[in-house]
């Protein structure tokens, strides 16, 4: 259970998503340790990390799967530390799946189809046909247009390749009408060919204002696309600020980066 | 409006809509409908009590099947709801109430409150615990059963007239006319079951069986879907439940054993869990099966578990999945969509690591 949430002192510039001192224990293991940054309106933010840091476990507790011991989650200035999953969903602060969660028997029309009928807000109705809900198709259809899966509509999710399935994924999540939308490494086990047409993806979506939370490995990816970084280091955020503000942070390359020269990773 | 046809263009029926056999399922009716004729010309006037057994299980089965196999939700408590039903009606006889307008609406309220509490405990778990809890309820309805001596303890109680409809001039009395009912009343409830499959609703149900994290995922609220279905599974069994008591003439016990949840569970993995005909198509043979085996032996089980285990192994979607391999094709994918209901357990799991 949370122990106590006191309110966010207010920050300067209008944020969509303030997370505030959470921490998440597992044991003696402290996952989350009092971690706090905030997602801007309209901008990507990157949250990156060594593995282990806790990127997934704050990710998790982000999107309502797991109940932080204490501190707060406010999204538009509500405080959702205690709303379901669903809940979340329907104020608009969706995730995507670092391992692809889709519906694999089904076709790629039709899991587009349900994540439109099930972020409905009203509850669904029991009676008339969903396969003739036009709205909902045509919703769908569009989705997966703007994923680049227009020609894919009617194949088995589970027979896609490995690039499309990430595809669909995005789609699923963007089907759920994010205000904020939490990607859990979007480009996890792609090809340089497949990642580069997903950035471009994710440019488009930027492009147009939507608010990103990203969590990814691919710095490269991460330069090209945040606006800012948070890092974290052993379930605390160490540093937030631009591209460039975290490069030449020493705290962050210490930490994180070790040796590593991040302006050669990046480039 | 958009592109209407783009709509008709899509394959209308796969793992997700599910088809009731378009021009097959008229003639079936018709033939259902035409059988006690037939079955009186043939000096057989029997038979008419075992097709309205047969009737009434699968009204039974097809509810069961709603939670089991659109749901994936293996509930091995479903008798409870069936004897519910039947004992609403037994005891409402008891206190006079005869007229079917009110019993057995009643017969279909009271499984459907248990099944909303029952509901919202059980369906807070998954997996074997969901089995153990569902089980769990239907056993204590049973030696609550048992345990009441006003209505007949352990033998049950009697129920010496069937439910009368007042207004319609049936009489239930006549077995055939007993029959005509419970063909109509299985009408509506496959009519209506199919209906919910297909809806946003059942849709829901089903994706939640396949990926219950990405429907929450995606903010369906996939307890009050579930439990929706459950309510509706009570309900139905409670009907189910109503009729059989008119037609034994008895309510007991017996009718909430876990044995008795067990043969509707074989009944809906017999017929094809997840198919619209599943349910009907399983207490049929499963009835017929016994009707036949045990004027041979008295070991009609043994026989009944060995046809049992072909089917599971040569026909693992039952055997309305066999009826579809001759139907419309579905679509196919490169991983094997052999396995119904997946197991809730993982793909929670998976989704989660």
């Amino acid at each position: 259970m949370r122990e106590s949430t006191t309110a966010p002192s207010p920050l300067p510039e209008l944020s969509l998503l303030q997370v505030h001192r959470l921490v998440k224990r597992f044991g003696a293991l402290t996952a989350t340790d009092e971690a706090s940054f905030d997602v801007r309106a309209g901008e990507t933010h990157a949250l990156i990390g060594p593995n282990g840091a806790g990127k997934t476990t704050l990710i998790h507790q982000v999107s309502g799967a797991l109940a932080p011991d204490a501190g707060g989650i406010f999204f538009d200035g509500e405080d959702v530390t205690g709303l379901s999953m669903p809940h979340r969903v329907h104020e608009g602060l969706v995730r995507s799946f670092q391992i692809t969660s889709i519906y694999r028997r089904f076709t790629v029309l039709d899991n587009v189809v349900l994540a439109v009928l099930a972020r409905r807000p009203d509850a669904p109705s029991w009676w008339r046909a969903a396969r003739a809900d036009e709205a909902a198709h045509a919703d769908a259809e569009a989705m997966l247009a703007l994923v680049g899966l227009g020609a894919m509509a009617d194949r088995v999710a589970g027979g896609l390749a490995h690039g499309e399935q990430r595809q669909l994924e995005l789609a699923l999540a963007l089907a759920a009408k994010p205000r904020l939308l939490l990607l859990d490494e979007p480009m996890a086990g792609m090809g340089p060919d497949e990642s580069a047409r997903m950035v471009d993806l994710l440019l488009a979506l930027k492009a147009q204002r939507l608010t990103l939370l990203l969590v990814e490995h691919d710095m490269d990816a991460v330069f090209r696309l945040a606006d800012r970084v948070s890092v974290l280091v052993s379930g605390r955020v160490i540093a937030t600020g631009t591209p460039d503000e975290i490069r030449r942070d020493a705290a962050v390359k210490q930490a994180y980066l070790g040796d590593e020269d991040l302006d050669a990773e990046a480039a | 409006m958009n592109d209407p046809t783009s709509i008709l263009r899509r394959p209308r029926h796969g793992l997700l809509n599910h088809r009731a056999g378009g021009a097959w399922i008229w003639a079936a009716f018709i033939a259902m409908g035409a059988l006690p004729l037939l079955l009186q010309a043939l000096g057989l006037a029997f038979y008419t009590v075992v097709a309205t057994r047969i009737l009434i299980f699968a009204i039974a089965a097809a509810s069961l099947n709603l939670i089991l196999g659109f749901g994936g939700l293996v509930s091995f408590g479903h008798a409870a709801f069936v004897g519910l039903g039947a004992y609403t009606v037994g005891v409402l006889a008891d206190a006079g109430v005869v007229s079917a307008w009110i019993a057995w609406p009643a017969a279909m309220a009271v499984p459907a409150v248990a099944a909303a509490v029952i509901g919202a405990i059980s369906l807070r778990t998954r997996g074997v615990y969901f089995i153990m809890i569902t089980l769990a309820f239907a056993q204590m309805f049973h030696y609550l059963a048992v345990s009441l001596k006003a209505y007949g303890g352990d033998d049950g109680l009697p129920v010496p007239a069937r439910s009368t409809l007042t207004g319609l001039p049936v009489n239930l009395a006549d077995d055939a006319s007993f029959y005509w009912v419970a063909l109509v009343l299985f009408a509506l409830v496959f009519a209506g079951l199919r209906r919910l499959v297909n809806s946003p609703l059942g849709w829901l149900l089903q994706a939640a069986r396949e990926n219950e994290t990405r429907v929450a995922a995606t903010g369906g609220r996939v307890f009050a879907v579930q439990w929706t279905a459950f309510v509706v599974a009570g309900a139905v069994g409670g009907l189910a439940g109503a009729l059989l008591a008119n037609l034994n003439g008895l309510v007991s016990p017996h009718l909430m054993h876990w044995s008795q949840s067990g043969q509707l569970m074989v009944m809906v993995i017999l017929g094809g869990a997840g198919a619209l005909w599943g349910g009907p198509l399983g207490a049929a043979v499963f009835l017929l099966l016994e009707e036949l085996l045990s004027g041979v032996t008295i070991h009609w089980q043994f026989a009944l578990g060995a046809i049992l285990l072909v089917v599971v192994l040569f026909a693992p979607r039952g055997l309305a999945g066999l009826f579809d391999r001759f139907g419309t094709r579905r679509p196919t994918a490169s991983t094997s969509p052999a396995s119904a209901p997946t197991s809730k357990a993982s793909s929670k799991g998976a989704a989660h690591a």
